[in-house]
C-alpha cells in the first residue's frame, strides 16, 4: 500500500470519528489490475480498504448529486474542479462536503490499456518509477505510465486540486504541458467533409449505452432529453443521425460546464473520442468568453453572465 | 458422416475460402478499434482467437435496432403493412467463444420457444451455422464454469474447434455441422474426443476461484427486501454497458417512429431495439410513476432476472460468465463479488434468525 492510500484511510477515519462525515467516498480496489471502483466507507473497517492509485479514475462528484448525507470526498483536480463547478450550480451543498484533495498525475485509460493488451489478459500490473510492469499468464511488457495515462491528464491544468478541506500530502506533480488545443485546432482546420467523415465512423459504433452521461458531474438533468417520451425528441435505436444529435446536444449542454475530466471517455467501453466535441466548445467558451469551468470558486458560471460586450458574431 | 476430422493450420484460410463462396461468413476482427463480428471477406484475413469480442455474437440475431414492419396508411384508408426479410443466403459465424454459444440457447427459450417464437430471431438462427473454438486460456474476467458452462462447452454450436499444437480437431455436433466438416481429413474419434477432453481439463484447471451460484436463486428467493440492496448499488452509475455487452440480455423497446415524409404520421416503421432495466425510463409508466426509482430497484432486478426470475421461467441462469461486464464496467463493478455479498447477506441473515 502506498502513502497516500495510508493517509486517506488515515483521513478517512477520523473525518468518520468526529462525525463530520457520515459517509467517506473515495476508491478501492477492483479485482482488476488498474482498475479501482467506487467506495463508500461508513464504518472505520469500510475506511481500511480506501486506496489511492493509477487506477481510480471514476470523478467521484458525480456521487455527490443528491446526496443528503454529510459526505467527505476522495478527489483529485477534476474531480474537485467538477465539485467546484456543480456547487456554483446549487447542486451540491458546500457546507456538507469535505474535500479531501489529493494531487494527481493523471489516471490509467482502460481503453489505452486495452490497446497495448491487444486481447492478451492482465492478470498484475506492478509501478516501478515512471513504468508499469504488466503481467499475464505467458507475457510481461513494460510500459511507460505516461504512454498509458488518459488524454484528458495529459492536458490537465489542475494537478493540484483549486480548493480542499484535506489535502494529503504530496509532491504536486510537474506540468510541462503542451498546448492544450493543438488538436482541436488541427480539427478545426478540416473541412466540413473532412469533419463529418470523422464524425460518422467515430459515433457510429456507439451502442447508446448512455455510459459517458451517466459518468458526466455535469450532466444531471433531472429528465435528460433522451428519455423523454412525450415528445419523443429522437429515437432509441443506434441510428446515426439520432446517436449524432444524443451527443451534439449533450457537447452544446456542457458548455461552460465541461470541466475536462475526461470521465465520458473513460467510461466509453467502445473507445469513442468523445473529448472533440466536448473540448471544441470548452475551446470556444473560454476564447469568447474567458471561462473556464470549476477554476475559480468565485467567479461566475459562464452561462449566468451577461455583458453587454459579450461577443455574438457566432449567432445569426 | 464424420463427426471428426483435422485441420492444419495453414489450411484453416483455404477452408474459410470455400465457406465464404457457400455462405456469409462472419468471424471476430477489429473494426474502428473494436473487437467484433464482422463480414470476413478472405480466409487469411481471419484472426481465430479464441477472442472475447467486446460486444457479443448476440448483435447478430438481435441487432441493437431493427425494423419489424414498415406500416403506411393504404389509398382506401386501411393500414398497409411490409415486413422486411433478412436475405435467405445462410451464413456462417466464425469463431464463437462456447460461452457466446451457449448464451444464445439462452436465448433461445425466450425468442424460440413453441407457444411464441419470434420470427425475426428464429429465422437468423436458423439460416446460422456456428462455429466455435474452445478456449484454452481463459481469462481472469471469466467464470463459465460456476454458471454450468465450459470453455470447452459444446451447447449451442455446430463445430467446435480445439486447438491443438497450432493445428485444429474440429468436431461436429450437428448435421449442419457434419456437412460442414464432410470433406475435410478425417480425425479418429476417440484420440480427438481424449484430446478434446485433455484440453477441457487443462483449461477448466487454470479458470479462478469458482463463483458460488448454488442456492442462488433460493438466497435471492427470500432476499428482496435484504438490506444489501441498499449499498450494493452505490458505485453503478445506472448505464447500459453491463447489459448491452452482457451475451444473455435481451430486454428491449419497441417504438414507433413516423417518417419524417409522411403527413400527419401516415407512414413509418415500428422498431426494436436494445434497452435495459439499468435505464429510468425502462419501467417509467405513463402517469409518470415509476416502480424502480432509483439504482436500488434496477441493480436488484438485474440480478434477480438473471439469477431468480429466469431460473423460475427456464431452469438456469441467464448469466453465462464471459466477464464483459466486469471487464467493461465504468466503475469496475463486479458481479462476482456481487454475488459473494449476496450470499453473506443470506448467512448473516440466517445467524441473526438463529440467535
Amino acid at each position: 500500500m502506498n502513502d497516500r492510500s495510508e493517509e486517506i484511510r488515515r483521513v478517512a477515519k477520523r473525518l468518520l470519528a468526529e462525525g463530520k462525515a457520515d459517509v467517506v467516498i473515495g476508491f478501492r480496489d477492483s479485482r482488476l489490475p488498474l482498475r479501482a471502483t467506487p467506495h463508500f466507507a461508513r464504518t472505520p473497517a469500510e475506511a481500511d480498504q480506501l486506496v489511492w492509485g493509477l487506477g481510480c479514475t471514476s470523478n467521484l462528484a458525480k456521487y455527490l448529486l443528491d446526496r443528503e448525507e454529510c459526505v467527505a470526498v476522495v478527489a483529485k483536480g477534476c474531480d474537485v474542479r467538477a465539485i467546484v463547478a456543480t456547487v456554483k450550480e446549487n447542486q451540491v451543498n458546500r457546507d456538507r462536503v469535505t474535500i479531501i484533495g489529493v494531487p494527481c498525475a493523471g489516471v490509467v485509460s482502460w481503453q489505452k490499456l486495452e490497446a497495448v493488451l491487444n486481447g492478451r489478459d492482465l492478470t498484475e500490473a506492478i509501478q516501478d518509477g515512471d513504468t508499469l510492469v504488466l503481467r499475464g499468464r505467458e507475457f510481461e511488457q513494460r510500459v511507460a505510465i505516461s504512454d498509458l495515462l488518459q488524454d484528458a491528464c495529459r492536458t490537465c491544468t489542475v494537478h493540484e486540486p483549486v480548493v480542499c478541506d484535506v489535502r494529503i500530502a504530496s509532491s504536486a506533480p510537474a506540468g510541462g504541458r503542451t498546448d492544450e488545443f493543438a488538436d482541436i485546432r488541427e480539427f478545426e482546420a478540416l473541412s466540413p467533409d473532412e469533419r463529418w467523415e470523422w464524425f460518422r465512423r467515430e459515433f457510429s459504433r456507439c451502442i447508446r449505452c448512455y455510459a459517458c452521461r451517466n459518468a458526466c458531474p455535469a450532466c444531471y438533468c433531472e429528465q435528460c432529453f433522451v428519455d423523454s417520451t412525450n415528445p419523443e425528441w429522437i429515437g432509441k435505436g443506434n441510428d446515426l443521425t439520432d446517436t449524432l444529435i444524443f451527443h451534439i446536444v449533450r457537447a452544446f449542454h456542457s458548455a461552460g460546464r465541461c470541466v475536462d475530466c475526461g470521465a465520458c471517455e473513460r467510461a466509453c467501453p467502445m473507445g469513442i473520442d468523445l473529448r472533440r466535441l466536448t473540448r471544441k466548445v470548452q475551446k470556444d467558451v473560454k476564447e469568447l468568453f474567458g471561462a473556464d469551468a470549476g477554476v475559480d470558486p468565485d467567479s461566475p458560471p459562464a452561462l449566468a453572465v451577461f455583458r453587454p460586450d459579450d461577443p455574438e458574431d457566432f449567432t445569426w | 458422416m464424420r463427426k471428426y476430422a483435422r485441420i492444419e493450420r495453414d489450411a484453416l484460410p483455404s477452408h474459410l475460402d470455400a465457406w465464404i463462396e457457400r455462405y456469409g461468413v462472419f468471424a471476430p476482427m477489429m473494426r474502428d478499434g473494436v473487437r467484433r463480428f464482422g463480414v470476413l471477406s478472405a480466409g487469411s484475413d481471419a484472426q481465430p482467437g479464441p477472442w472475447l469480442t467486446k460486444v457479443p455474437v448476440k448483435e447478430m440475431f438481435l441487432p441493437q435496432t431493427e425494423c419489424l414492419y414498415r406500416y403506411r396508411r393504404g389509398t382506401n384508408g386501411g393500414l398497409e403493412i411490409e415486413t422486411p426479410q433478412d436475405p435467405a443466403r445462410l451464413r456462417l459465424i466464425f469463431g464463437v467463444r462456447p460461452c457466446d454459444a451457449r448464451a444464445l440457447t439462452l436465448l433461445d427459450h425466450v425468442f424460440r420457444s413453441t407457444d411464441r417464437p419470434d420470427p425475426y430471431y428464429c429465422a437468423r438462427r436458423e439460416s446460422t451455422i456456428l462455429v466455435g473454438i474452445g478456449c484454452s486460456e481463459p481469462r481472469s474476467v471469466c467464470f463459465c464454469t460456476s454458471v454450468g458452462g465450459s470453455p470447452f462447452g459444446e451447447e449451442g454450436l455446430d463445430v467446435l474447434l480445439v486447438e491443438t499444437g497450432g493445428d485444429y480437431v474440429a468436431k461436429a455436433l450437428t448435421l449442419k455441422g457434419e456437412a460442414l466438416i464432410a470433406e475435410m481429413p478425417e480425425a479418429a474419434p476417440e484420440d480427438t474426443e481424449t484430446l478434446i477432453a485433455e484440453a477441457r481439463r487443462h483449461a477448466e484447471a487454470s479458470m479462478g476461484d469458482a463463483v458460488l451460484t448454488a442456492g442462488l436463486k433460493e438466497r435471492l428467493d427470500s432476499g428482496f427486501d435484504a438490506p444489501l440492496w441498499d449499498r450494493i448499488h452505490e458505485p453503478c452509475i445506472g448505464c447500459g454497458v453491463c447489459a448491452f455487452l452482457c451475451p444473455t440480455c435481451h430486454c428491449f423497446d419497441l417504438a414507433h417512429e413516423a417518417d419524417t415524409r409522411s403527413v400527419a404520421g401516415d407512414a413509418g416503421r415500428c422498431v426494436r431495439g436494445w434497452d435495459t432495466c439499468m435505464f429510468s425510463l425502462f419501467t417509467r409508466q405513463a402517469s409518470g410513476v415509476n416502480p424502480r426509482p432509483s439504482g436500488k430497484e434496477r441493480m436488484r432486478q438485474r440480478l434477480m432476472h438473471k439469477f431468480r426470475y429466469f431460473v423460475e421461467n427456464y431452469g438456469e441462469a441467464a448469466c453465462v460468465g464471459c466477464g464483459r461486464c466486469i471487464a467493461n464496467c465504468p466503475t469496475a463493478c463486479d458481479i462476482r463479488e456481487t454475488i459473494a455479498r449476496i450470499d453473506d447477506a443470506a448467512e448473516a441473515d440466517s445467524h441473526a434468525q438463529e440467535t
